[in-house]
């Protein structure tokens, strides 16, 4: 479904990503992770542009979205992206976060924006907060609306960036289990976390990234459990 | 020569009168210049480079140029550029408007520029183009840090208003100044136009203390 081609990024002259090859399949889960500094949350921000690559390839559903003349925003509306602070719009209620986008974007009708955003809450567990304000809501539960805010576009894939580290750790649960029920109904996911646990429980497939590169990739009980790269190593020996 | 302050009753529907054209300008002028500022500070943060040059050099232009110049500029050159004369009012809110655009713009630009980046970088995610993220997104959320220093963006034209009694509009110094040729009593008067001046600024800024409060107890404010 994303496939990416010899993936590079610079920042003036200061290159992140040194030419990354990685394919997500449909239905996939895939985390990735990796020290910081990696450039993990960078490739993740390529794959919708929000970043612009400096060079490489990205299909998307079969389309080379990296050509130009390609309409960013056609694309970014079948990629739902998850931030790690949220970024809830704060004058709006929790409602009308949901129901924006695809009222405007999508032009579906208010009442069937808002019905499908009712669903969505139902969905993540905060039915009875709809018509409150993002700064009301506790960490876990503003980023189950962002979640919700994202699926409310029906995306093709999920891009999840770093989506529990701003979280208390008693939030961070409720969070997971919303992301684990999506990947059970075979949401394709990609997903940059620290959280270790997660990746082994749902990740089809785990990517370390090391230094701009993918170093190591494969099932989470391999990559995770018999790691063969060095770097790897030593990196799970600090997180595990 | 004592002061005599009982000419004061006699003079004041004038003064009133003067004051009354002061406000009108003062809130046609501001009203102008917020949608001329809008759209300028916008075209500021815009990526499109020609709209942020224009942008750039309208608001240099103005705010390095004193109204007075500007104001002579549209009531004394424009006439003998388009054949007809512009009438004091005319010349006024349009001198005043596109002066306080000027002014105006830079606050909006600050105001778009406070915003966080996450809030640009969640609407583009969510497929809005990059209008629609300003138009529902960037906008609202920037218009309510904007309205303290609009505010005081109307103290400003409200005393500068004072110039247009140069170009024979009656706004309150220039019906000071007539009651003046009247009475010969230029320190009592000038003083009461101040205080008028005073109270209207005074009853302005205790307005835009209220609403930087009001807005601040919404909870709106990152």
């Amino acid at each position: 479904m994303i496939k990416t081609v010899g993936l590079r990024k610079s920042f003036g002259h200061n290159e992140v990503l040194h030419g990354i090859d990685a394919t997500i399949n449909p239905h996939e889960v895939v985390v990735v992770v990796g020290p910081s500094g990696s450039g993990k949350s960078t490739f993740l921000r390529c794959l919708n542009l929000l970043e612009k690559p400096t060079a490489g390839e990205i299909y998307f559903d079969g389309q080379l979205i990296t050509a130009p003349g390609v309409n960013v925003n056609e694309i970014r509306r079948e990629m739902g992206m998850v931030f790690q602070s949220f970024n809830l719009f704060p004058h709006l209620t929790v409602l009308d976060n949901i129901a924006l986008a695809p009222k405007i974007v999508r032009h579906v009708s208010k009442d069937e924006a808002e019905e499908t955003a009712r669903d969505l809450l139902r969905k993540v567990g905060i039915a009875d907060k709809e018509s409150a304000y993002p700064q009301e809501l506790s960490g876990g539960q503003q980023q189950r609306v962002a979640i919700a805010r994202a699926l409310a576009m029906k995306p093709m894939a999920m891009l999840f960036d770093e989506p529990t580290s701003a979280l208390d750790p008693e939030m961070i649960g409720e969070v997971l289990d919303v992301m684990k029920a999506l990947a059970v109904e075979g949401m394709t996911m990609v997903v940059v976390s620290h959280e270790m646990g997660f990746a082994r429980e749902v990740a089809d497939r785990v990517l370390f990234m090391d230094a701009g590169l993918i170093v190591e990739e494969g099932p989470p009980a391999q990559v995770l459990g018999d790691p063969k790269n060095p770097r790897t190593k030593a990196f799970l020996g600090k997180v595990l | 020569m004592a002061l005599d302050f009982s000419i004061i009753p006699g003079i004041m529907p004038a003064l009133l009168a003067g004051a009354k054209m002061t406000i009108e300008l003062a809130v046609i002028s501001v009203a102008i210049g917020f949608v001329i500022g809008s759209l300028v500070g916008i075209a500021r943060v815009s990526q499109n480079r020609a709209l942020k040059v224009i942008a750039g050099i309208y608001v240099d232009f103005i705010r390095g140029t004193p109204l007075l110049v500007q104001l002579f500029l549209v009531y004394f050159g424009l006439p003998t550029l388009i054949g007809r004369p512009v009438p004091p009012f005319i010349a006024a809110i349009s001198a005043m408007g596109i002066n306080s655009g000027a002014y105006v713009a830079e606050i909006v630009r600050a105001g778009i520029q406070s915003i966080d980046r996450g809030q640009t970088e969640a609407a583009r995610s969510l497929g809005l183009t990059s209008s629609q993220t300003m138009q529902y997104i960037i906008f609202p959320q920037a218009f309510r840090r904007i309205i303290p220093p609009l505010g005081n963006e109307f103290i400003a034209m409200l005393k500068d208003s004072s110039l247009v009694s140069v170009i024979a509009l009656e706004d309150l110094l220039r019906k000071g100044q007539v009651v003046i040729t009247r009475t010969f009593r230029p320190f009592e008067v000038y003083t009461v136009v101040a205080l008028i001046y005073l109270v209207m600024t005074f009853v302005i800024s205790k307005l835009v203390s209220w609403s930087e409060r009001k807005l601040k107890a919404v909870g709106q404010i990152d």
